[in-house]
């Protein structure tokens, strides 16, 4: 692998990474904690929607995460020519 | 047949099959040992990886501690899981793609020093102790309840059973054991959770049931907050605790997840690099089926506990005799850790928010808050008994919470015994040393940090979960930074690593000790563990962000005023960058 394709795969890796984290900062530490005044109007069995995100939605939400960035990775893998 | 045959025959049973297994798949070399085969399937490992993972705190602690605060403590959850997608996303595949047994080794040849191996082993077994802690304090609740002894008889038994069973696999036993365990423990934990949800809510699944409407017609959370208020206490859906806590809290969970050497370790034992991605996808599936649950218990047994004491409603004229309570709270009451007393001698029993008394309270002479000991980590295995559900239940709960606590502690002394075995004798003190000698070393090792977990644990410094969470704001400190800058920074040179980790450790240990005793020992700490006294309201165990933060910036400045990592060092580091070329793992 060249150099310039190294650094090439490594910033595209690095961009989905982060893309990735800003979700997952968004439904766990906004969406069930820091944002929830926001979301206290959209009312979900006698609570609200931040109260189900933080006990439900962020972890059904960091499964798809991860699947999303294994199989984006895998993709990225074989278009550098660095897969197994 | 009565509860406590049942209870023998099931826990029999589901040990049996433990020990059939161990034995085998009986560990051979010591690569066995440490990483089995590498042969170890992305969805199996990953079954393997949460029944690891999953331990007393998350089977039988973290219900009961959601249960008597609510919302505020869905950190618990967010923070168990979130950690996953760091580990997938940030350290899995690297470390795979790296090839070595042990996260102290990983550390030792990227900073290329002995003196990093060293501080690493060093921050391992400060956390891999405090974790078992925790285990041995929850294992400790589970056996005395199901066999009816102390709760400190309970934690002795549990030290025994949890030394012989790790003695005798390494990790290749353990892998499959630890997948028959996973079994055991999502089956024991979602069978009462679905019985409870039919019966408060009529729905199947307790994801659904917990945001639905119970037999008042109300939803149950809005049911359950009302009668909350009127008893004095607060809310269980509104936001009542700090912010800024609340979010380091989380935060340190997260980050000590992906710091943990047990954990990490299990992405080792993958075949390739993608499935090392993939793996942690399967882990968090699996731990998901628990974590999902695990609220809606919290909620319905606090209503349930409400219920059976106020069995007319809290407006109600009469609250439960004493005389008329259910077996369940004459068994827990043996342990010692379910405490009343009849503080107005009216033969009934009161349960209330005495700080703040509702106006019932003076209207009908109550002299206090009767239910004196609640032990929060006994809540999951008393749910069962406290919605009456049939006696093979009650059992299967105690069979689910031991296999939770045993896999956890197992893989924890793995760790362990692995650490001073490979990375501190063999690396380090004695390179010559033999197959067996090293073998015998991790033993002893072994039985040592179990002794060391069992004194400890008779007076732990908190609930289960609460104990282990202290372990993950260790392992945020120290370990997860020093990893991180291993495979994300190219020039991060052994200085600044070393320093940084030191500085982490050194820093989030002070803090702790400070609230909870100096190496916990009871009675010896510095300061109350009390919110007001923490700095700016940060909690011990959220503290390890702050570490963390400390940890980077202590490595960058040491690093701007260092040479940078050597060239074949960061040769090394571009490699690990890309998938391809990944060989079996080498002890060096």
């Amino acid at each position: 692998m060249s150099d310039k394709s190294a650094s090439a795969y490594w910033a595209a890796n690095i961009r989905l990474i982060t893309i990735c984290l800003v979700i997952w900062a968004l439904v766990s530490f906004g969406f069930g904690i820091l944002l929830r005044p926001l979301l206290s109007g959209i009312a979900i069995g006698g609570t609200d929607l931040g109260f189900w995100f933080a006990q439900q939605g962020s972890i059904l939400t960091f499964i798809v995460l991860i699947f999303f960035y294994a199989a984006r990775m895998n993709a990225i893998d074989r278009d550098f020519g660095v897969n197994e | 047949m009565d509860q406590f045959t049942l209870n023998l025959l099931v826990v029999g049973a589901s040990f049996a099959l433990y020990i059939g297994i161990a034995i085998w798949a009986r560990a051979g070399s010591t690569s066995e040992f440490y990483a089995a085969n590498r042969g170890v399937h992305p969805v199996l490992n990953g079954m393997a990886t949460a029944a690891d993972w999953m331990s007393a705190a998350s089977f039988i602690s973290m219900a009961g501690i959601i249960a008597f605060v609510g919302y505020d403590n869905s950190t618990y959850l967010m923070g168990w899981t979130g950690g996953y997608v760091l580990l997938a996303l940030l350290l899995a595949p690297y470390l795979r793609k790296f090839g070595r047994f042990t996260v102290p080794d990983f550390i030792g040849d990227r900073f290329y020093s002995q003196t990093a191996r060293i501080v690493a082993v060093i921050a391992l077994l400060v956390i891999s102790i405090t974790y078992v802690i925790g285990q041995m304090a929850g294992a400790g609740v589970a056996f005395s309840r199901f066999l009816e002894v102390s709760s400190s008889t309970g934690l002795w038994i549990a030290s025994g059973v949890v030394f012989c069973y790790a003695v005798l696999g390494g990790m290749k036993g353990i892998t499959y054991t630890q997948v028959a365990q996973y079994c055991v423990l999502i089956v024991a934990y979602t069978i009462p959770a679905i019985f409870i949800s039919l019966q408060l809510t009529g729905s199947f699944l307790p994801q659904i049931g917990l945001f639905s409407a119970d037999s008042s017609g109300t939803p149950l959370l809005a049911h359950l907050d009302g009668l909350l208020t009127d008893l004095g206490f607060r809310t269980y859906t509104e936001h009542h605790a700090n912010t800024l806590d609340m979010v380091l809290f989380t935060m340190a969970l997260m980050i000590g997840t992906a710091g943990l050497p047990h954990v990490i370790i299990r992405f080792f034992t993958v075949p390739k690099v993608s499935d090392a991605r993939a793996s942690a996808g399967w882990a968090l599936v699996f731990i998901a089926l628990l974590y999902t649950v695990a609220p809606a218990v919290g909620a319905m047994a606090r209503l349930n506990i409400i219920n059976t004491i106020y069995p007319n409603g809290v407006a109600g004229e009469t609250s439960l005799a004493y005389a008329d309570q259910p077996q369940w709270m004459t068994n827990w009451i043996n342990t010692g850790l379910l405490g009343f007393e009849d503080k107005n001698g009216d033969g009934m029993i009161q349960y209330y928010n005495d700080a703040n008394a509702p106006a019932i309270a003076a209207e009908r002479g109550w002299a206090g808050n009767e239910l004196t000991n609640f032990n929060r980590d006994i809540l999951v295995l008393a749910n069962p008994e406290i919605a009456n559900l049939p006696g093979w239940v009650v059992a299967l709960i105690a069979a689910g919470g031991l296999a939770a606590a045993l896999s956890t502690a197992a893989g924890l002394l793995l760790a362990i015994s692995s650490a001073v075995s490979h990375d501190l004798i063999k690396s380090v003190m004695n390179p010559g040393i033999s197959e067996k000698g090293e073998m015998l070393a991790a033993r002893i090792s072994m039985a040592v940090a179990i002794l060391i977990a069992t004194l400890l644990g008779l007076n732990p410094p908190g609930f289960a979960a609460q104990v282990v969470a202290i372990a993950f704001g260790l392992a945020a400190a120290s370990l997860f930074p020093t990893i991180m800058m291993g495979i994300f920074s190219k020039t991060m040179n052994s200085t600044g690593a070393v320093a940084g980790m030191l500085t982490g450790l050194v820093v989030e240990m002070v803090y702790i000790f400070t609230y909870l005793g100096w190496f916990f020992i009871p009675g010896t700490n510095t300061l109350p563990n009390t919110a007001d006294n923490w700095l700016f309201g940060i909690q011990p165990a959220s503290f390890g962000v702050v570490a963390a933060v400390l940890n980077f910036i202590v490595a960058y400045v040491v690093l701007a005023m260092t040479k940078p990592a050597p060239k074949e060092i960061q040769e090394l580091v571009e490699s690990i960058r890309v998938p391809r070329g990944a060989g079996a793992a080498q002890s060096h």
